[in-house]
């Protein structure tokens, strides 16, 4: 399948360049999936099945105005060349009426790429019989997704760029009762049994501790450990506007006081846009390439923001091949020195925080974020697990958390592959380590 | 009846040929969905885009399994490996699924999105002209760092083919506009939107007009990002509250929406979106609010976002009330919850797009009025706040512990609007907020809106959502300010 749809790509590409009149220049961007799904609750199956799609959006310029538009493929030469065709004339009739884009910007150096990795998921049918044997006499609740997600870029100019990535995702929960769970998720490119029976197994056990009679804490400051997938939350947030170069020249970036004051974190924050190692594309939709890493927070300090090829032109600054929204993807965060094993030896007396959970800005500009805590959350004394807590909400800042408040990030950082399905399947990823945080603000 | 022809006929007996037989129940739900977006930002018309997405979702129970294969291939090609692929999945769950055969009906029947004012009737240049118009109304100070004025149109048409002969077309045309102005001092940054993307609804340019869209409400947008600039924050301290309608949206959905999902009760998205509060042994009996709190599911209301005849299962549309007096009445549960939970529900299980499969979901979900003046609202606080246009949501994965922010506040003394203030907060815990509600407005104040973009579901769906409501007054509520 994926070799057809890069070889139909590519031709469909090269059929629409012959479509072009006069000066016309067109960039093309796929993006698709083959994708199978399988939702599960109570250990069976709820909903299950499997979704083909490909988008294709083609940007028509001529001169120094341009539009957009994108549509559905059937990969039918036949059924796509009219949907293209009847496109180009829509596009055509749009161009006549828009004005000049100052910041129209597209590749004109030709750097054509190609990356295909590969995976080995098993039949999703063997799948279900996995998850139900891990699933007997437990309440499991979740979401499988396998199958591969593909982007190809083109241009008139004669640039090819294909990535493709064959991945699956299971995103679960073990339940012991109302909202007390253990959530887990098992990702990769090849399917391990062992690994998968490893993982349920761990979760089980964590049950043990949930049985425990719950503790309700008062709204206070406390101690807590933020496990990898805690900290996920902070930065899933803050991927959407707080490195993009446009959220820093417009104010609007939750970080405003680190651009407007030099305000720092703690200096053993460094935080990157580590394309090289997420799984992401190398290149984006208007034919540029992307950095392996963008350094965004160095040792503490503002240091970098992701600048789409239109941002570059508005700003007067270089491009490092950010999206339209200048999204960060693969986020990382350097491991610090706290040993990883001892991390409730570390706490000593507050929280363990299994997860978060819808974090929102309370006050954008001093980057106060509030949320709450889920699933396997713990209250810790003397470095042992007393008992689950009761849910909370925290409302802190940031710069409380992994400034002044910061007690240290583990030693280890964990890498986390986004489970998130909207639209399509996701490709972001995180690297992060654990943090321990001195007081942080609970308040309901 | 309407007649529609929401597909090619040619189109039509390809979906007919595709329709899986010797089961026990197939639909094949075909959808376009075509999209243009316009901008002007800064003066800069921003890059104008258009996009068609168009595909069908097989679905097949058999056997005591279901299945669903969801192509953008409309091929005869596509369309049988789609039903092939459904029709295996029925296979591979028999047996091991969760729900039983539910009574899927067969209905026959179309809606279409009521449209006075057409906006095929425009160019392209009309409209970008409207925008350039309002960004330029937002440009009074030079601490206004950004503005943007939008405009898009979604125009879905949908016809739903059941095995057992059931034909159901509607055309469903949505208007979104939207302005936003960015004021900045420093560490100092305030946003102003007109409703903050819920002044929208089915329609055409008349949609404009129903929210007051154009150059005076985005020179108001950019003259209130000022004020918000120069004004202190809110205060903190518990206090009666009044919450405008562009509020009250984002507490009813978050609050009242969410946890009366019968999907979210029955457990299929605990380990996503959530669980709920509320269990099967509420309905009917337990106090949700005050008894002031009369709450409706609603598609039929005309030109608000989330109307329909039929659901993506095929029930079709009618007003239900979900809470009456502040009882609890009735979950937001479609057919096929409605048969796993043994409780009547209403016609909600919808799809965001043929690539997704349905599941419970509000449509519009509204407050019904009350009989109080806003200026009668406001001469009942002694001390407290007014809070307008959301801007900020959080509540737990049991839709209990929530926190709001909103873009605008002002202080309310002795019955009385006073000063601006910026940052404004407020939490609370769902289970008692409603019962603090001492004042609904009449329907003078009530404005019919939509939330565009509702995450939820495994895979993940996004969808707009409608709500209504008149403006409300609550006792003793959480408020807090800002940091910045």
């Amino acid at each position: 399948m994926s070799d057809t749809t890069h070889t139909y790509f590519n031709e469909l590409a090269t059929w629409a360049t012959s479509r072009l009149k006069g000066d016309e220049v067109l960039t093309a961007w796929l993006s698709g999936e083959n994708s199978d799904f399988v939702r599960f609750n109570q250990g069976l199956v709820r909903q299950a099945g499997s979704v083909r799609q490909r988008h294709l959006t083609i940007d028509l310029i001529a001169g120094d105005r341009h539009v957009e538009g994108s549509v559905g493929l059937a990969q039918e030469p036949a059924i796509d060349r009219a949907r293209v065709s009847t496109m180009l004339d829509s596009l055509r009739e749009q161009l006549r009426l828009v004005p000049a884009d100052p910041y129209l910007s597209y590749a004109t150096e030709v750097v054509s790429t190609e990356l295909t990795e590969p995976g080995s998921a098993p039949d999703p049918k063997a799948v279900i019989d996995e998850v139900q044997a891990a699933a007997t006499d437990r309440d499991l609740v979740g979401i499988y997704a396998s199958g591969n997600v593909f982007n190809g870029f083109a241009n008139s100019l004669g640039q090819r760029n294909w990535y493709e990535a064959s991945t699956f995702n299971l995103d679960w929960s073990f339940y012991l009762r109302d909202d007390k769970a253990v959530k887990n998720g098992y990702a990769g490119r090849n399917w391990d049994s062992a690994a998968f029976n490893a993982k349920a197994e761990s979760a089980a056990s964590q049950l043990e501790a949930l049985a425990r009679p719950e503790i309700d804490l008062k709204p206070d400051g406390y101690r807590v450990y933020l496990t990898p997938t805690a900290m996920t939350e902070f930065f899933t947030l803050m991927a959407w506007d707080a490195f993009g170069v446009r959220s820093h020249r417009t104010k609007q970036t939750p970080l405003l006081r680190m651009v407007t004051e030099g305000v720092e974190l703690s200096p053993t924050v460094t935080i990157t846009e580590d394309n090289a190692s997420g799984l992401v594309p190398d290149f984006q939709a208007q034919g540029f390439t992307r950095p392996s890493a963008i350094p965004l927070i160095t040792g503490g300090a503002y240091s970098d923001t992701l600048v789409s090829p239109r941002s570059a032109l508005e700003y007067g600054v270089e491009t490092n091949g950010a999206d339209m929204y200048e999204e960060a993807e693969s986020i990382t965060m350097a491991a610090g020195e706290l040993p990883t094993a001892k991390v409730l030896e570390t706490l000593g007396t507050g929280l363990y925080i299994g997860n978060l959970w819808y974090l929102n800005y309370s006050d954008r500009s001093a980057c106060r974020t509030t949320g709450m805590t889920r699933f396997a959350t713990f209250w810790v004394e003397g470095g042992e697990i007393v008992a689950p807590a009761k849910v909370l909400r925290f409302d802190d800042t940031l710069y409380n958390l992994l400034g002044d408040n910061l007690v240290g990030l583990t030693d280890e950082a964990e890498t986390m592959l986004d489970p998130d399905t909207y639209h399509r399947r996701s490709s972001s990823s995180f690297r992060l380590p654990g943090a321990v945080v001195d007081d942080m603000r609970f308040t309901l | 009846m309407a007649i529609i022809e929401v597909v090619p006929s040619s189109l039509e007996a390809g979906l007919e040929a595709a329709m899986p037989t010797g089961v026990d129940y197939a639909s094949i739900r075909y959808s376009e969905t075509r999209t243009e977006e316009i901008a002007v930002r800064n003066g800069v018309v921003e890059p104008v885009r258009t996009a068609t997405d168009g595909g069908v979702m097989i679905s097949v129970w058999a056997g005591g399994g279901f299945g669903y294969a969801a192509t953008s291939d409309l091929s005869a090609r596509g369309l049988a490996e789609a039903a092939a692929r459904a029709r295996h999945w029925a296979e591979a769950t028999a047996g091991r699924g969760l729900v039983e055969f539910p009574p899927l009906q067969h209905q026959v029947g179309t809606y279409v999105s009521p449209v006075t004012s057409p906006w095929d009737v425009t160019s392209l240049a009309d409209r970008v002209a409207i925008l350039i118009g309002a960004d330029a109304a937002m440009d009074i100070d030079d601490r206004i760092v950004d503005r943007v004025a939008g405009l898009s149109r979604a125009d879905t048409d949908s016809l739903i083919l059941t095995s057992g002969g059931g034909r159901i077309e509607q055309s469903i045309r949505n208007t979104y506009p939207s302005l936003r102005a960015t004021a900045n001092d420093g560490a100092n940054t305030q946003m102003r939107t007109l409703g903050r993307g819920a002044y929208v609804g089915q329609g055409g340019q008349e949609v404009l007009t129903r929210f007051g869209f154009g150059d005076e409400s985005a020179a108001q947008v950019a003259t209130e990002a000022i004020e918000l600039l120069e004004a202190p924050n809110a205060p903190t301290g518990t206090m009666d509250l009044v919450l405008a309608p562009d509020q009250m949206i984002l507490q009813i959905h978050e609050s009242i929406g969410h946890p009366l999902e019968l999907d979210r009760i029955l457990g299929d998205e605990r380990n996503y979106a959530g669980t709920s509060f509320v269990n099967l042994d509420m309905f009917g009996s337990y106090q949700y609010g005050s008894e002031l709190l009369n709450v409706t599911f609603d598609p039929t209301v005309e030109g608000q976002l989330a109307s329909y005849g039929f659901d993506d299962e095929g029930t079709a549309a009618e007003k239900r009330y979900l809470i009456r007096d502040g009882i609890l009445e009735r979950p937001l549960g479609g057919t096929v919850s409605q048969h796993r939970a043994g409780i009547e529900g209403v016609a909600n299980s919808r799809a965001c797009s043929w690539n997704r499969p349905p599941i419970d979901r509000m449509a519009n979900l509204n407050i019904e009025a009350g009989d109080q003046s806003e200026a009668e609202l406001i001469a009942g606080v002694e001390n407290g706040v007014y809070m307008a246009t959301n801007n900020s949501w959080s509540i737990d994965d049991s839709r209990n512990k929530f926190q709001f922010g909103c873009e605008y506040a002002r202080v309310i003394t002795d019955g009385e609007l006073g000063p601006v203030v910026r940052n404004p907060g407020y939490r609370g815990i769902s289970a008692t907020f409603w019962r603090s509600l001492n004042g609904v407005g009449g329907s003078e104040t009530s404005l019919a809106m939509g939330t565009p973009n509702c995450g939820k579901g495994e895979p993940n769906q996004v969808i707009g959502t409608g709500h209504a409501s008149p403006t409300c007054r609550f006792s003793q509520i959480e408020v807090f300010g800002g940091d910045s």
